[in-house]
């Protein structure tokens, strides 16, 4: 009796249902469109640090880089000849500088791998190479009396000076090309972490446990396309030639590191002999992750410690404004929906039980006990949430789908200022403490989980007890009474 | 047996109280019947709630088969109403989604007779009303005259040892009005029931053996055995 009655009651009350479900839908569908998008930024989020981080890392140690001594400005410096006959040979400069910190000792790597809960650290070196290469071009002394004298070497600056009857230089200049990449210095016996580790090599192989101080390399795919580098080929690096072994696709959209090496031949390379700037750690167990880094700074003094999470609260640009606004704005809005959905269902839910006094009168009066009819309200109310939980997981997933076929872009600017002492990610601190930033473009996209279904239904079922709650409360209080005085 | 003893009910109605029954006495012997008269808002209907346990008295006690209906628990009270008394409404009031068969059914829920024992009952029921080719019907695919038909189904189904009618005829033209009493009439003769009926209609109170007049809440009572016949 029960399930016909039921069934026969929502049959008769069809509008009434429809607009109590599509309430509970609305609020629902929000809840799952927000938890989706939610979930999305923090994969957003994840790949923007594992990039940066590679995989299995919890946290990094570092060096602040401190204020550079009297007479250094810690700027490059090039040298060029000034060729003395009229030559237009091209000239090369490579300027290696270590990046991301000042350099830690190779010992501290072992130091670091030893505190507790430390499952293990590797230690990385990461370089910025700029090369400037080109040519200068002699200028022409000319006598203004017409006579062309032999003049002196004279660069686009040179002039004249002295009587009116000197040589003046004319023409001459130089063209030279710029071109800065980031190169790592990897730990080859073990990839699991650092630089490498948030990349796979797609063409050619990686680095064998042998190469630990072989002149080979791993170009990203973005750089080598760039240079039209290939496997096989070579590379050259402040005068030293590599072989490229092979090619690495970064796990995530970008990577910030061109050129991977053997740490010994990054060392040798920035004259940094033993000695690193990142170092990679890996914790024993996740949940422990700020202990181990407190002892890491309580044990290894001058470090910082850097974790995802201190990471995290880096990002900036339209992720980190998205995910702020689904974080505080989308979840208040779902709750403010769905509380108002609860409120309009509890509402009908109630005024339709004051409809039916006659109803419910003659139930009890035929010895119904309050009990039963309210169970038979509750249960109508239960189908209604049910009926708003699948039309509103419908709507969600919909509007979930929407958000991953469209996959806006958004920015992650994640950086800070370097040298200053703060929190410094593998990727903070440039050269000469300039504010350095690393800026991704990530597709947004709406994954929805079990959770957020099992959310949807638990929200469902919890409108229609509410709703149901509501008017079984009501219906328990009419008298069978009612059901002899309330005449149509 | 009913035993009424100085029943009085007091309703109040904002600030105001009024009182509906004044301390009315009244035997009824099982398989008895009596018809309650009297003007709009003299209190039959408040007394048919007292007797039927549809509601308790203020002052006064209301026993059947020596259980008081004014102390006994909700629980209590609301499984005598479906053991023992069976009702019968002016307007009919059938569930309106339900059919007649199951309409009739819903009086044999709260005893937890099986499904399929109490479609039987209940079809049984319907066709002892003359209703038996109309077990599937709505009731707004029936008549005023059909669906007083289904009601009365509904009260006698589960074989109760009281009737009580609120009105039964007052939505039905002159001639159903005939048909369904004559029903009721027979129905009282072959179950041996207690038939307690409330009406306005003169004509049917003419013709009860004890008519109990109810005039701003007080009772007279009549003894009208040659009315019968």
């Amino acid at each position: 009796m029960f399930g016909i009655y039921l069934k026969r009651e929502l049959g008769r009350r069809k509008k009434a249902a429809l607009v109590i479900a599509l309430g509970l839908a609305l609020g629902i569908a929000l809840v799952i469109t927000v938890n989706s998008v939610s979930a999305g930024m923090t994969q957003a989020q994840d790949k923007v640090l594992k990039s940066l981080y590679g995989l299995g890392t919890d946290m990094t140690v570092t060096k602040a880089r401190s204020a550079p001594t009297s007479g250094s400005s810690g700027r490059p410096n090039f040298q060029f000849d000034a060729n003395s006959n009229d030559s237009d040979d091209t000239q090369s400069s490579d300027r290696v500088m270590t990046q991301g910190g000042q350099a830690l000792a190779s010992s501290v790597v072992t130091k670091v791998s030893q505190q507790s809960g430390v499952a293990s650290a590797v230690g990385a070196l990461t370089l910025n190479v700029t090369k400037v290469d080109g040519s200068f071009t002699q200028g022409k002394a000319q006598s203004s009396g017409g006579n062309t004298g032999n003049g002196g070497q004279g660069g686009p600056g040179g002039g004249s000076s002295g009587s009116t009857a000197a040589p003046q230089v004319q023409g001459g200049g130089a063209n030279f090309d710029v071109n800065s990449y980031s190169v790592a210095g990897v730990d080859v016996t073990d990839q699991t972490l650092g630089p490498l580790a948030g990349s796979k090599i797609t063409t050619g192989k990686t680095f064998t446990a042998a190469q630990t101080d072989a002149k080979v390399a791993v170009v990203s795919k973005a750089y080598a396309k760039e240079n039209s580098l290939k496997v096989g080929g070579t590379l050259k690096i402040s005068g030293t030639k590599y072989t490229i072994i092979g090619i690495a696709t970064p796990d995530s959209s970008e990577s910030t590191t061109d050129v991977y090496l053997p740490l010994k031949q990054a060392q040798t390379l920035a004259d940094a002999k033993n000695q690193v700037t990142t170092i990679y750690v890996k914790a024993s167990d996740s949940k422990q992750i700020d202990s181990v880094k407190s002892a890491i700074q309580k044990n290894i003094s001058g470090t910082t410690v850097t974790t995802s999470a201190d990471l995290a609260e880096t990002v900036s640009g339209s992720l980190s404004t998205a995910s702020n606004l689904a974080t505080s704005v989308g979840k208040w809005l779902s709750i403010a929906v769905l509380v108002a959905a609860f409120l309009v269902a509890a509402l009908l839910t109630s005024s339709a039980v004051s409809r039916r006094v006659r109803e419910f009168g003659t139930l009890k009066a035929l010895g119904w006990p309050s009990r039963r009819v309210t169970r038979q309200v509750v249960g109508e109310s239960i189908v209604n949430g049910l009926l708003g939980g699948a039309l509103g997981i419908g709507l969600g997933l919909a509007a979930a789908y929407a958000v991953t076929m469209i996959s806006p872009k958004l920015t992650a600017q994640l950086g800070n200022t370097g040298g200053g002492g703060g929190a410094g990610g593998p990727g903070g601190g440039g050269p000469g403490q300039q504010a350095t930033q690393n800026t991704m473009e990530i597709a947004l996209t709406a994954p929805v989980s079990m959770t957020t279904i099992a959310l949807a239904v638990g929200l469902a079922v919890t409108g229609g007890l509410i709703a149901g709650a509501m008017g079984g409360w009501r219906a328990s209080r009419m008298r069978p009474a009612d059901a002899l005085r309330s005449v149509s | 047996m009913y035993r009424l003893t100085g029943v009085t009910k007091r309703y109040s109605r904002g600030k105001e109280t009024v009182e509906a029954l004044r301390g009315v006495d009244l035997t009824i012997e099982d398989g008895d019947q009596l018809v309650i008269q009297g003007p709009t808002g003299g209190g039959k209907s408040t007394l048919l709630q007292m007797i039927g346990g549809l509601d308790r008295p203020t002052e006064g006690s209301v026993e059947l088969d020596g259980v008081d209906l004014a102390k006994i628990s909700e629980a209590r009270l609301t499984r005598l109403r479906a053991e023992k008394i069976g009702i019968i409404f002016q307007s009919f009031n059938l569930i309106p989604t339900l059919t007649a068969q199951e309409n009739v059914e819903t009086a044999l829920v709260p005893l937890g007779v099986k499904p399929a024992e109490r479609r039987e009952r209940a079809a049984e029921a319907l066709r002892s009303v003359g209703l038996g080719e109309r077990l599937t019907h709505a009731p707004a695919e029936l008549s005023g005259g059909q669906q007083q038909r289904v009601a009365i189904a509904r009260a006698l189904v589960k074989k109760p040892k009281v009737l009580l009618a609120d009105e039964p005829t007052g939505n039905l033209d002159e001639s159903m009005r005939d048909e369904i009493m004559a029903l009721l009439e027979g129905l009282w003769h072959e179950y041996g029931l207690t038939f307690i009926l409330v009406t306005h209609d003169s004509s049917i109170a003419r013709r009860a053996p004890r008519l109990a007049t109810i005039k701003a809440g007080q009772l007279t009572l009549t003894e009208q055995s040659l009315a019968q016949g």
